[in-house]
C-alpha cells in the first residue's frame, strides 16, 4: 500500500493538491482547493479522488447550514490518519521504540527518558527559529489568537497512544530543550487531537 | 441511558510517605485532579472517604494507595486521562511512585447504577495479572466493548 500511496505523489500538480490538504486545519472542499491552486474544479477533485483512493486522504461531510431543503451536505477532504512508512532497505524503528519504552517503564526510568530527551531537543534547537525547528521536525506549528503554539501533528503518534505518560513527557522534555531560555515555555495542554505539548510566551499567562 | 458502566482500579506505590516533602506537589494537585475528573464528561463516581480522597485507604498494601472510579465508557476516562489536565501529574508519577512489577491498573464492566468495591476491583485486578487482558478485566491497550444485553439476557 505505501507504494501505492507515494506513488500517487509523484505528479507534481497531485502533489501540491495533497500538500494544501495536509496543511489545512479544518477538512477542505473541492473548490477550495481549486480556488487555493489555482487550478479547475473539475481537475482539483480528480486528484483529491485519485488521493482518496491512495489512501493518503479521506472523505468527511459537513453538514450544511441552511436547515431542511439546503442541500446535499458538501464533501470536504482531510488527511487521512492512516500513516505510511518506506523503508529501503527495511527498517523498523517503531518496533525498537515499542521495545524500549516498554523498558523504560517497567524500570521506572522515565526521568533518565526525560534527561535524554531535554539534552537531545537542545542539540535539536541549534540556534534557529523555534517556529522553524518545530516545522522541520514535522510539529506544524501554528498560533492561536490568543499567541499559544499550537501542533498540530504528534511526530511520534503511534508511540504516544501505546505509552502516553512515558512519550509524552518525553516529548515534552524534547521541546523544553528545544525551546531553550528564551521567552517561551513549553507545557503539556493537550487537546482532543495534536500534539500534548503548547508553546506559550513566558509573560503570557494562560 | 447506558447498560453499563466503566469501572477502574489503579494502584499507585508511594515512594515515601504521603506527609513527606517529596510527596508534597502530588498531595498539593490532587484536589484539583480530582476537580477535574468530576468536571470531566462521562465521569460516574470515585472512590473517597471523608476527607475527600481515597488515600488514607490502603486495602493493598501500607505503601499502595488506590483510586477506584467510574466512568461512562473507555473513550470518556481516556480523553480524561491522557488529554487533559491529568496527563501533567501523569508524566511526573515517577517523582512519586514506584514501579509495581506488574499490572496496576485493570478496567472491566458494571451494570450501570451499581458501584464496585475494593473487594472486587482486587480480584480484577488479580484476574488480569494471571491470565492478561479479557472482557472481564482489561487495559486501555486492548480495551473490550461493555457486554451486549441482547446476548447476555
Amino acid at each position: 500500500m505505501s507504494f501505492e500511496a507515494f506513488g500517487s505523489l509523484r505528479e507534481p500538480a497531485r502533489r501540491a493538491v495533497y500538500e494544501h490538504v495536509a496543511a489545512s486545519a479544518q477538512p477542505v472542499s473541492r473548490n477550495a482547493v481549486a480556488e487555493a491552486l489555482g487550478i479547475g474544479r473539475t481537475l482539483a477533485a480528480f486528484h483529491l479522488d485519485k488521493l482518496v483512493d491512495s489512501g493518503l486522504l479521506e472523505t468527511a461531510y459537513a453538514p450544511r447550514s441552511g436547515g431542511p431543503g439546503a442541500g446535499r451536505p458538501a464533501k470536504l477532504y482531510r488527511r487521512s490518519a492512516v500513516e505510511y512508512a518506506l523503508a529501503l532497505p527495511p527498517r523498523d524503528y517503531r518496533l525498537l521504540a515499542d521495545v524500549l519504552s516498554a523498558a523504560v517503564q517497567q524500570a521506572g526510568a522515565e526521568p533518565a527518558a526525560y534527561a535524554a530527551a531535554r539534552e537531545q531537543g537542545e542539540k535539536l534547537a541549534g540556534g534557529g527559529e523555534v517556529i522553524e525547528r518545530l516545522a522541520a521536525l514535522g510539529y506544524e506549528p501554528a498560533e492561536d489568537t490568543d499567541g499559544t503554539v499550537r501542533l498540530r501533528n504528534c511526530p511520534f503518534h503511534a508511540m504516544a497512544q501505546a505509552y502516553p505518560p512515558l512519550v509524552c513527557g518525553l516529548n515534552l522534555a524534547l521541546l523544553e530543550g528545544l525551546v531553550g531560555d528564551g521567552g517561551q515555555v513549553a507545557r503539556l495542554d493537550p487537546e482532543p487531537v495534536g500534539c500534548c505539548v503548547a508553546i506559550t510566551s513566558k509573560n503570557n499567562n494562560h | 441511558m447506558a447498560d453499563y458502566h466503566l469501572a477502574q482500579l489503579n494502584l499507585a506505590r508511594l515512594r515515601a510517605p504521603l506527609e513527606s516533602p517529596e510527596l508534597a506537589d502530588f498531595v498539593a494537585l490532587l484536589p484539583e485532579i480530582n476537580e477535574l475528573a468530576e468536571r470531566s464528561p462521562g465521569y460516574v463516581w470515585r472512590l473517597q472517604d471523608d476527607s475527600g480522597d481515597a488515600t488514607a485507604l490502603r486495602p493493598f498494601a501500607p505503601d499502595v494507595i488506590v483510586n477506584l472510579t467510574v466512568w461512562e465508557s473507555v473513550e470518556s476516562l481516556h480523553a480524561f486521562t491522557y488529554r487533559s489536565g491529568h496527563l501533567e501529574p501523569m508524566r511526573r508519577r515517577r517523582d512519586w511512585f514506584g514501579t509495581f512489577g506488574g499490572p496496576h491498573q485493570v478496567l472491566w464492566w458494571i451494570p450501570a447504577g451499581t458501584l464496585p468495591t475494593i473487594a472486587e476491583a482486587g480480584d480484577r485486578l488479580a484476574l488480569l495479572t494471571r491470565h492478561g487482558p479479557s472482557p472481564e478485566a482489561f487495559t486501555f491497550r486492548e480495551p473490550h466493548p461493555a457486554p451486549d444485553p441482547a446476548v447476555a439476557g
